[in-house]
């Protein structure tokens, strides 16, 4: 009886790390060899290419700018909905939620038809000389859109959990409420914000639909990393792609890493 | 306007200062951000006609693309809910070696870059790739085909599932399994008759998820499935098509009709869940 439940319990056990051998550690592993296919050169020629590093920088500035809105909004919109009683909560929360549920095209899409040359709001841009799709800012927003529930959704339970009797108090006292979010709140919910900054982060280096949309594709300007494997790619220069996605594959790697130490600390706050 | 002003008013008796700047801020980024974006598939489309709108999305190589984004996903869901079932188990129930290292990798697929992901399946089941090159011996291809693109959609699904059962069954009482054992049930029974009940809305939730993502995913995707039309188009690929040819209401259209597949997914597997709740309360 136990022999054979010894047996059942390998068997599963096997079965899921083939599973995942086949499904994800072949997956990244082909990135790396196929990186290094060509030698030490051929990679540094690729991750050293000067649109490389225009790419690799645009990804970089839309990141920080992306978890910085995004981190704000976060913090604004869970104090919202957990701090205070108000009617339209519950729909609140699922208009927040949308863009998780929305296809990367179609949220590229919607830029296109508020700023592209068809879009409403087209005309008052162009009275004003700014350009939106096709040009950076079209990339910061629509990694936004994407990426906008992220740090929210990681807030709300923790600051539920931890509940407003505290708040209430200090604010009795007659504390102001930076002082009360500074002081009470944010002590709180400290790694549950990094943890939902990590996820967004993840997201924004690595948003491919909804950024080729509206980018259009300029090299050098509005191309970012995933865009310029993806032009890598159909270019078959597969060792310059398979290199350029190595970067990513490593700042996926170290996130993932930093994901899982902050979850286990999130864990620990929550005991 | 006084009664929308109302809606957003806090009820009484909360003395905590920041209602209005905190709510403000809230209101006004999700408006800019979000509403108001998508409220404007609405005013595209309120140019073009009913007729007009019924056909573009009833056009038949769009109706294909339908099919196969949809079966597609449907599979790619299905494997991902029995693996999913299976590695949340292992990784709650068992100890192995690397368990941590296995735990961690779940979450690959939404730390990857999906062009990243995309461009490696592809050739990692490409006729030279190290998949793809075993099962060309017996002539069968999987880049450039369906099943390239269930796999692809496979892969960015593993986490929904499992993500979504580890929680459950963490928390689940072991006495009621000890019990059954104790009464002689085998342990097929056990997990069918305890533990499944358990994390069936769970992992309902995961498929629902996992389903919903793979029909709008597209990075992932677009490589391995070579945009073959009436084959192996998937919709949002449809989408992309329309708008490079600059006909911006065909592509609303169709995205139009891809919100409100995702809408029905996700509004009948909750439907389940309360279902299968209700069942187990009683």
């Amino acid at each position: 009886m136990k022999q054979k439940r010894k047996q059942t319990q390998w068997l599963l056990i096997f079965i899921g790390i083939v599973f995942i051998t086949i499904m994800l550690v072949l997956p990244l592993a082909t990135v790396l060899v196929y990186a290094l296919r060509q030698g030490w050169n051929a990679f540094y020629g690729a991750i050293n290419d000067d649109y490389t590093k225009m790419a690799l920088s645009l990804t970089l500035k839309t990141t920080i700018v992306v978890v910085m809105i995004n981190t704000l909004f976060g913090i604004f919109a869970s104090w919202a909905v957990t701090k205070y009683r108000f009617r339209i909560k519950h729909i609140l929360t699922t208009l927040i939620d949308i863009p998780f549920s929305i296809s990367p095209i179609i949220a590229g899409l919607v830029f296109i038809l508020v700023f592209g040359r068809i879009g409403w709001a087209y005309p008052f841009l162009e009275k004003f000389d700014i350009s939106i799709v096709f040009a950076t800012p079209g990339v910061h927003i629509v990694t936004i859109f994407v990426t906008f529930p992220f740090v929210f959704r990681e807030l709300v339970p923790i600051m539920t959990a931890q509940g407003s009797d505290e708040e209430s108090a200090a604010a009795l006292m007659g504390a102001g409420w930076i002082r009360i979010f500074r002081k009470i709140t944010f002590p709180h919910i400290k790694w549950g914000l990094l943890y939902g900054m990590i996820l967004c982060t993840a997201r924004a280096l690595g948003e491919f639909g909804a950024v080729s949309v509206v980018s259009g594709h300029l090299r050098g300007k509005t191309v970012t990393l995933p865009l310029h494997v993806e032009i890598l790619f159909n270019e078959f220069k597969i060792t310059s792609a398979f290199a350029v996605s190595s970067i990513l594959v490593i700042i996926a790697v170290i996130i993932l890493i930093m994901r899982n130490i902050v979850e286990y600390r999130v864990k620990k706050e929550e005991r | 306007m006084a009664k929308s002003i109302l809606f957003f008013k806090k009820k009484k008796g909360n003395i905590i200062p920041g209602f209005g700047l905190s709510m403000g801020i809230t209101i006004t980024m999700l408006s800019l951000i979000v509403l108001i974006p998508l409220f404007s598939i609405i005013i595209t489309l309120s140019d073009t006609t009913l007729e007009d709108f019924w056909q573009i999305i009833s056009d038949e190589q769009t109706i294909a693309a339908y099919k196969v984004s949809l079966t597609c996903a449907g599979i790619a869901a299905a494997v991902n809910f029995i693996f999913g079932i299976l590695l949340a188990w292992i990784l709650t129930r068992y100890q192995f070696p690397m368990k941590r290292f296995v735990d961690g990798l779940i979450e690959l697929p939404f730390a990857l870059p999906t062009a990243v992901a995309g461009i490696s399946l592809t050739t990692l089941y490409s006729d030279k790739g190290w998949i793809g090159s075993i099962f060309s011996k017996w002539d069968i291809k999987i880049s450039y085909t369906k099943t390239g693109i269930t796999i692809a959609m496979i892969f960015i699904g593993i986490p929904f599932v499992v993500r979504s059962i580890q929680p459950v069954l963490e928390k689940l009482d072991l006495q009621y399994e000890e019990a059954a054992e104790v009464m002689g049930a085998s342990r097929f029974c056990i997990f069918r008759r305890i533990v499944l009940p358990e994390i069936l809305p769970a992992a309902l939730a995961g498929f629902g998820l996992a389903f919903a993502r793979s029909i709008g995913e597209y990075g992932s995707v677009v490589f391995i499935a070579g945009n073959i039309p009436y084959e192996t188009q998937i919709t949002p690929l449809i989408i992309m098509n329309k708008l490079e040819q600059f006909n911006y209401s065909a592509a609303t259209s169709i995205a139009l009709v891809m919100l409100i597949f995702a809408f029905i997914i996700l509004f009948s597997i909750n439907l389940l869940q309360s279902l299968i709740s209700r069942i187990a309360n009683g």
